[in-house]
């Protein structure tokens, strides 16, 4: 039995007056990966989006029920978002590497949260860089732009990014679907590599993705979770006929 | 058959290419042959102030006594240069802080109201004519300035407070576009790693901005350069450099406007201020280059 990271119990997210998820519940186990797969506007985005409270940045956007890390529920208003963010990481669909050199978009999360010792701020840099399989590639340029990077490796720079303020678990939202495959099999690998050391939950359209790297897999449908399970089940003997209908391409 | 029916079909479409064609050569021709022209003019006009009454070009800009009535006339617009720059870049300096908080509180703080209601608001202040700007100037702030400082009220002061309102539009919207142009992704990639709302918006948006930021302070220095009236209003108008922000002093443009109808065309003296016209041209291509330099920073 695995430890749990992240647990969502009973969480409803509305735009307004439209319910996109409803009332899920999911636990997630430190050390691995799940994977979230569903068809578009399922409601998986916006359930990854609620768990490090990125849904308060939208208008309109309500989020009740609740969400565990070890004995807090992070979805009260008292939480303080700010540090919360630290402990859980975010990447997105499209790299968003600030308009800054390789070294200060590492730097930027550990300088703001009081890191200002120079010797301190470049091992976390090459620590982080190491950790995303990127240090080799940057090392010789650290303090070029980061816009320079290829998308790839812009990808694996956020990564590192979310890394280098050490959180517990990072969210993934389709995180290799806008790079070419061998980016994307990088990322896959550097995937692996990190639930050694996080919990990991990732959103992904490519269910053959989610058979290569996660652990677990829930299939959401209309804001819903169908089915919930190991991933090697999932993609074998699915138990509900929507999920089967999912992974043979069916619909979706 | 078929290729026949193609071939009718397609030459109305040939004409209609040519005509659109021919139009917008037509229109960029008429553009191009005004703007030449007035280039021409005002530097045939300007120059001759140095090929034909021989003035010297450093007496004119490094001079500091004006007086074409004088025995002999005497041309130095280094005060006029001097009153133009002070008013323009002071006005900035009041104006880029106030454009950049009103930007960042219309998109970051409050955007539905921000939009809304603010930014029409802040548009409006481009539309007002100014003479009226010129006017309350000369009754409310030279007045209040005579009060409280030493002088007569009017001078560079007066003249920036005036022109910052002014530019305040200019540099506000573009500042406005700017922020609301950021990649939405780049926000929230800071508010992910912990950041707060303040260091999001000092350490991300502000930097990223910045080059656009610039292009608006240019423009806004490059309004104020050439505005005439309101400044003429509030400035004083006398032609030398002075000692205090509150002593009065003249720009370029005032310095035209109040001596045009006074000169008879052809003579030094109306030379001279197609001299400083030309000056004033001058200026604003150098700040239409230094906007373009701006914008190509922008892609990084």
């Amino acid at each position: 039995m695995q430890s749990i990271g992240l647990s969502a119990k009973d969480l409803t997210v509305s735009y307004g007056d439209h319910a996109a998820v409803k009332r899920v519940s999911l636990d997630f186990s430190a050390k691995q990966v799940t994977a979230l797969i569903g068809p578009s506007g399922c409601g998986k985005s916006t359930f990854l989006r609620s768990l490090n409270r990125m849904n308060d940045l939208i208008p309109n956007c309500t989020v009740t029920g609740e969400i565990w890390i070890r004995d807090q529920n992070i979805n009260s208003p008292s939480t303080d978002v700010v540090s919360l963010r630290q402990k859980i990481g975010m990447v997105w669909q499209r790299p968003n590497p600030f308009h800054k050199s390789i070294y200060e978009n590492i730097a930027f999360g550990p300088r703001y949260h009081g890191t200002k010792n120079k010797k301190k701020l470049d091992e976390i840099v090459e620590q982080s860089l190491r950790k995303a399989a990127l240090w080799e590639e940057t090392k010789d340029r650290l303090h070029n732009s980061a816009l320079a990077l290829s998308g790839g490796q812009q990808q694996r720079l956020c990564i590192a990014r979310s890394i280098a303020v050490k959180p517990d678990i990072i969210l993934m939202d389709e995180p290799a679907s806008a790079l070419d495959p061998v980016s994307t099999s990088k990322i896959e690998e550097l995937i692996s590599e990190l639930k050694q050391d996080y919990c990991i939950v990732i959103v992904t359209h490519n269910m053959h993705q989610a058979a290569r790297v996660s652990e677990k897999t829930a299939f959401f449908l209309n804001g819903e979770v169908v089915e919930y399970d190991d991933t090697p089940k999932i993609f074998t003997n699915p138990q509900r006929p929507e999920t089967n209908d999912y992974i043979t391409g069916r619909f979706g | 058959m078929a290729q026949s029916l193609e071939r009718q079909k397609a030459k109305p479409h040939i004409a209609e290419e040519w005509v659109g064609k021919v139009y917008t050569l037509l229109c960029i021709a008429f553009l191009i042959t005004t703007i030449v022209s007035i280039v021409y003019f005002v530097a045939s006009k300007g120059l001759s102030t140095f090929f034909v009454n021989h003035v010297s070009l450093t007496n004119l800009v490094t001079g500091l006594k004006w007086s074409p009535d004088g025995q002999p006339p005497v041309f130095g617009a280094l005060p006029f240069i001097f009153g133009s720059f002070s008013t323009s870049i002071l006005a900035a300096v009041i104006a880029a802080p106030l454009s950049f908080c009103a930007a960042v509180f219309m998109i970051e703080i409050a955007p539905k109201f921000g939009r809304r209601y603010l930014q029409p608001v802040i548009e409006l202040l481009a539309g007002i004519p100014s003479v009226v700007y010129g006017f309350v100037g000369l009754s409310v702030i030279v007045p209040f300035f005579r009060d409280v400082f030493p002088g007569q009220g009017v001078g560079i002061a007066a003249g920036a407070l005036v022109l910052s309102v002014m530019i305040l539009p200019t540099i506000t919207t573009i500042a406005t576009d700017a922020l609301a142009a950021l990649p939405k992704g780049l926000k929230e990639g800071s508010y992910a790693l912990g950041s707060t709302r303040w260091q999001t918006i000092y350490r991300i948006v502000l930097p990223t901005t910045l080059p656009a930021l610039m292009t608006g302070i240019v423009l806004g220095i490059a309004r104020a350069f050439g505005e005439a009236l309101a400044v003429q209003m509030v400035i004083g108008n006398a032609p030398h450099i002075p000692h205090s922000l509150f002593e009065s002093a003249s720009t370029l443009t005032s310095a035209i406007t109040l001596s045009m109808g006074n000169t008879a065309m052809g003579s030094v003296a109306n030379n001279a201020l197609w001299s400083l016209a030309l000056i004033l041209m001058f200026m604003t291509f150098v700040f239409v280059f230094i906007v373009r330099w701006l914008e190509g920073r922008k892609k990084l």
